[in-house]
């Protein structure tokens, strides 16, 4: 029996028949990498291949190393394995890694969400015979809502807080998520400041994608400024003695997370916005469906679930081990912010 | 929140109000953004739906209508999903309301339907046809919206839990009516049906015969934090065991008797033992005491106690068996009169004449004696003899004290004997509930068989960790699964904890032959290895003899 072209092994995604890993954990000769969250592009590889939006990002995480840039749909081939890059509409720069060799074509989603985010170039599905997909929110509870309604709702929430004199914090991903809130913040009601690590990522994505202006929080800060304004931080701030300058504060997290009850009261958090930057339910049946993909490989998130509901509905599906962290999305933001 | 304007007419009349009420209450951790929020819902709804919503909040819901097996059943047709993925959904998510309201699809139009009208066809559904019943939830559940669809789901299968205490729906009724809050807190007691009746009739209105049933509120203490030495001359304060039963109130009046639990439950009839007080104890009387179970002429354990609470008919035999007794702590009520605001010692001596009284009676009424010191040494070596007792320590309370509504610091303490412990071995873990679903936070730990070969289970516990702990745990789980039996994980053994638990008695029921009384998690023995966990052999040499 052939090897597949794609095996899943305890450095990462290996292409054989290449000898190139796609998003590895342990350090390799030769990675091609989806995006720029630290679970999917890690330290100490030799050479980096990745979309050329997302080689600044990676610079800025992992600091100087041997990288290459290459555009959407461009074809490079490695001994006869033809690779090239699709959007995956999950963060700036993110990217499917399309991989064919003697016909048969596999699609390593990386992580992706299939609304058009307004930062992102949007996710493009790329016909394939087998689809390697995240299923981070792969139940039937996860439903969103459209971005439109959700960025309305935040804009309500912060305009109310202004009216009681306070300052609206929000948390998100300092990388993607943050700019997605910059992005999408009516700066009609006031002033956006930024957390430092926040701000740092956003000087990195300004040349890519153009963003409202904001003011670094520094030492120098007057508390007295924060009034009625918003301020973008990272979930690590909650709680730190950082935001004490920001009193009197209302916090809100958005995240896919804020779905459940649970986790917003559990954070002790005021208010949660339901806005994620990966499918929902819905979002990945539909995607799986317009790859004509039979053979799906779930890698993370609810992956016994739901790759036994794609095997019920005809696929074939399975479930492979990897480092990467759906099912702990709550915790990348912490892993993010001590990189 | 709507215009301050508006509050003059009754703008809020919907389920739709009630649910956003509800998304409100549960979307703070502020105790003044809930009080604010109550307090203007209960300046605005209309009265039906206001009695309805004291009721829910107080945990007075109607009866469930609808198996729990037919509504996942349902549900998951409806959201067009087969029923293992439905409960799959309902094992991360952790609650049944919650999972269905997530999993159906979302309704057009908002529910027009007022909260008390929905209640009424709650309370008529549970006579209906099995087919009937599915027809309504699904009508009902595609014409609502997410969130009143969680409301409205709540209904039929639970209770709220959503941070609101009875004292703080109290506290914004007081502010709404301008009635007192601790009249509120009585009218609010016992044994009233929202269907039957008014906001008028059980906030507004003064009504005797309604009283002739009511217990008053019942003063709670909290635990003792720091020295006991802090609270001052021991002079001042009278010391008695804190006995391990139900908290009670007898009441009698009019030659009935009632008596109530702790948790505002009417039950006179389980405890026909007390019927022995009408004649014998003055009409006029509420006593505050603790149920206590008392086998061969001697207090039990809670054990004994627990094969008379869960029982709907007390047989002859069972009542010879594990009698009970009332072990009098305080009287709130004599000759009729409330006397709740004279200091306790004045209280304790009409509480001590009666009892003098009626000792002979051979009625089934005892004293919680006050135990007499010198110093807070003498305190404290009492307290080391709890066990011995069968009291889960001391009561400590200010002579002069009123009797106070409600959990109030100052004047009465509890200080409970120090709780037993072992060093366990996590073996499996499950998802929590409510606020800690979808993380693993509910635990099973095992202790050694006695060749220390194999870990056998001996308690399960879900407290005791900070949330940290629990998400440094939780996501350990995740990668240490052996095996997963549903909601249910086995994981390597590798973490030791320091279990404590307040009793220990022998059971045939558990596999350890032992079982404890609320075990939890103390300490997470990071510095120890499972090898140096505890022995089945250890925690028997626990068991008093």
């Amino acid at each position: 029996m052939k090897p597949p072209l794609l095996a899943f092994n305890k450095k990462g995604i290996y292409c054989e028949a290449a000898d190139v890993y796609l998003d590895p954990w342990k350090p390799v000769d030769k990675a091609i990498i989806s995006h720029g969250h630290a679970d999917h592009s890690r330290w100490g590889n030799k050479k980096y291949i990745t979309h050329h939006s997302n080689v600044p990002i990676i610079k800025h995480r992992l600091g100087e190393i041997e990288v290459s840039g290459k555009e959407w749909n461009e074809t490079f081939t490695i001994n006869g394995v033809k690779f090239s890059l699709h959007p995956a509409g999950h963060i700036i720069g993110s990217s499917q890694i399309r991989v064919e060799y003697k016909g048969e074509v596999w699609v390593f989603t990386g992580d992706y969400k299939d609304e058009d985010d307004g930062v992102a170039v949007p996710y493009e599905p790329v016909k394939c015979h087998t689809f390697i997909t995240e299923c981070t929110f792969g139940l039937p509870a996860f439903k969103w809502q459209s971005q439109a309604e959700v960025f309305s709702e935040i804009n309500n929430w912060w305009q109310q807080n202004k009216e009681n004199g306070q300052t609206s914090v929000i948390f998100g991903y300092s990388l993607g998520k943050a700019q997605r809130l910059l992005k999408h913040l009516d700066t009609s009601i006031g002033e956006i400041y930024t957390h430092g690590a926040i701000e740092n990522m956003t000087e990195v994505i300004r040349p890519l994608s153009e963003m409202p202006e904001t003011t670094r929080i520094t030492r120098d800060t007057k508390n007295n400024e924060f009034k009625g304004n918003i301020v973008v931080a990272p979930p690590s701030a909650h709680g730190s003695p950082w935001i004490k300058k920001m009193v009197a504060y209302v916090t809100a997290s958005a995240s896919g997370w804020m779905t459940f009850r649970g986790a917003r009261r559990r954070r002790a958090i005021d208010r949660g916005f339901v806005l994620s930057d990966h499918c929902d339910w819905q979002g990945l049946l539909k995607s799986i469906k317009a790859t004509g993909a039979e053979k799906v490989i779930c890698t993370h998130g609810y992956t016994d679930i739901f790759s036994r509901y794609l095997r019920e509905i005809g696929y074939d599906a399975r479930t492979e081990e990897t480092q990467y962290e759906g099912e702990m999305g709550e915790e990348e933001s912490k892993k993010e912010i001590e990189n | 929140m709507r215009e301050e304007n508006q509050d003059k007419e009754l703008s809020l009349k919907g389920m739709r109000d009630f649910a956003e009420l509800i998304k409100t209450l549960d979307s703070t951790n502020k105790t003044t953004l809930k009080v604010a929020a109550l307090t203007h819902y209960f300046k605005n709804a209309e009265d039906k739906d206001k009695v309805w919503t004291i009721a829910i909040l107080s945990h007075r819901r109607p009866p469930r209508p609808v198996n729990t097996t037919l509504m996942r059943e349902w549900a998951s047709e409806l959201a067009n999903i087969p029923a293992w993925l439905f409960e799959e959904s309902y094992h991360i998510v952790g609650d049944l309301a919650e999972t269905i309201a997530l999993v159906i699809p979302q309704a057009e139009e908002p529910s027009a339907k007022s909260l008390n009208q929905f209640l009424q066809e709650i309370i008529d559904l549970k006579a209906k046809s099995e087919a009937e019943k599915k027809e309504y939830l699904h009508e009902n559940w595609l014409s609502l919206n997410y969130y009143e669809r969680f409301v409205f789901t709540k209904l039929i299968t639970g209770s709220f839990r959503i941070g609101v205490s009875q004292k703080l729906m109290t506290r914004a009724l007081s502010k709404a009516t301008d009635i007192d809050e601790d009249i509120l807190a009585y009218k609010m007691m016992g044994n009233w049906k929202p269907e039957k009746t008014t906001f008028k009739k059980l906030i507004l209105e003064e009504n005797e015969e309604d009283y002739l049933s009511k217990p008053y509120p019942f003063y709670l203490a909290y635990a003792i934090d720091g020295d006991v030495e802090e609270l001052g001359d021991v002079a001042e304060w009278s010391a008695e065991h804190k006995w391990d039963g139900i908290r009670s109130q007898v009441i009698v009046r009019n030659d009935e008797l009632f008596v109530w639990s702790r948790g505002e439950e009417l039950v006179t009839d389980k405890y026909p033992e007390f019927e022995d007080f009408v004649g014998k104890v003055p009409n006029g009387t509420v006593i505050d005491g603790e149920i206590l179970p008392f086998p061969d002429g001697k207090i039990g354990t809670f054990k004994d106690l627990q094969t008379r609470i869960g029982r709907k008919n007390i047989s002859k035999k069972l009542l010879e068996k594990t009698p009970v007794i009332l072990k009098a702590y305080d009287v709130l009520e004599w000759k009729g009169e409330d006397i709740r605001t004279e200091p306790f010692i004045e209280r304790r001596k009409i509480l001590e004449k009666l009892y003098a009284e009626v000792a002979a009676e051979e009625i089934p009424l005892h004293l919680s004696e006050r135990i007499s010191f010198k110093n807070w040494v003498e305190v404290a070596e009492e307290r080391e003899r709890a066990r011995e007792e069968k009291s889960e320590g001391l009561m400590l309370k200010r002579l002069d004290s009123p009797y106070l509504v409600g959990r109030k610091k100052g004047d009465w303490w509890k200080w409970k004997v120090d709780p037993l412990t072992v060093d366990a071995v996590l073996t499996y873990a499950m998802r929590g509930h409510g606020r800690r679903k979808n993380l693993f936070t509910d635990y099973t730990f095992g202790l050694w068989d006695d060749d220390k070969k194999e870990l056998v289970t001996f308690a399960k516990a879900y407290s005791g960790l900070t949330d940290a702990e629990f998400r440094k745990l939780d996501n350990w789980i995740k990668k240490n699964t052996l095996e997963r039996f549903g909601p249910v994980r086995s994981v390597t053994p590798h973490h030791v904890f320091e279990i404590a638990f307040e009793g220990i008695a022998e059971s045939k029921r558990h596999k350890s032959g032992v079982a404890t009384r609320f075990p939890r998690m103390v300490r997470w023995r990071t510095d120890k290895n499972i090898h140096e966990a505890n022995t089945l052999g250890e925690l028997r040499d626990l068991i008093p003899d």
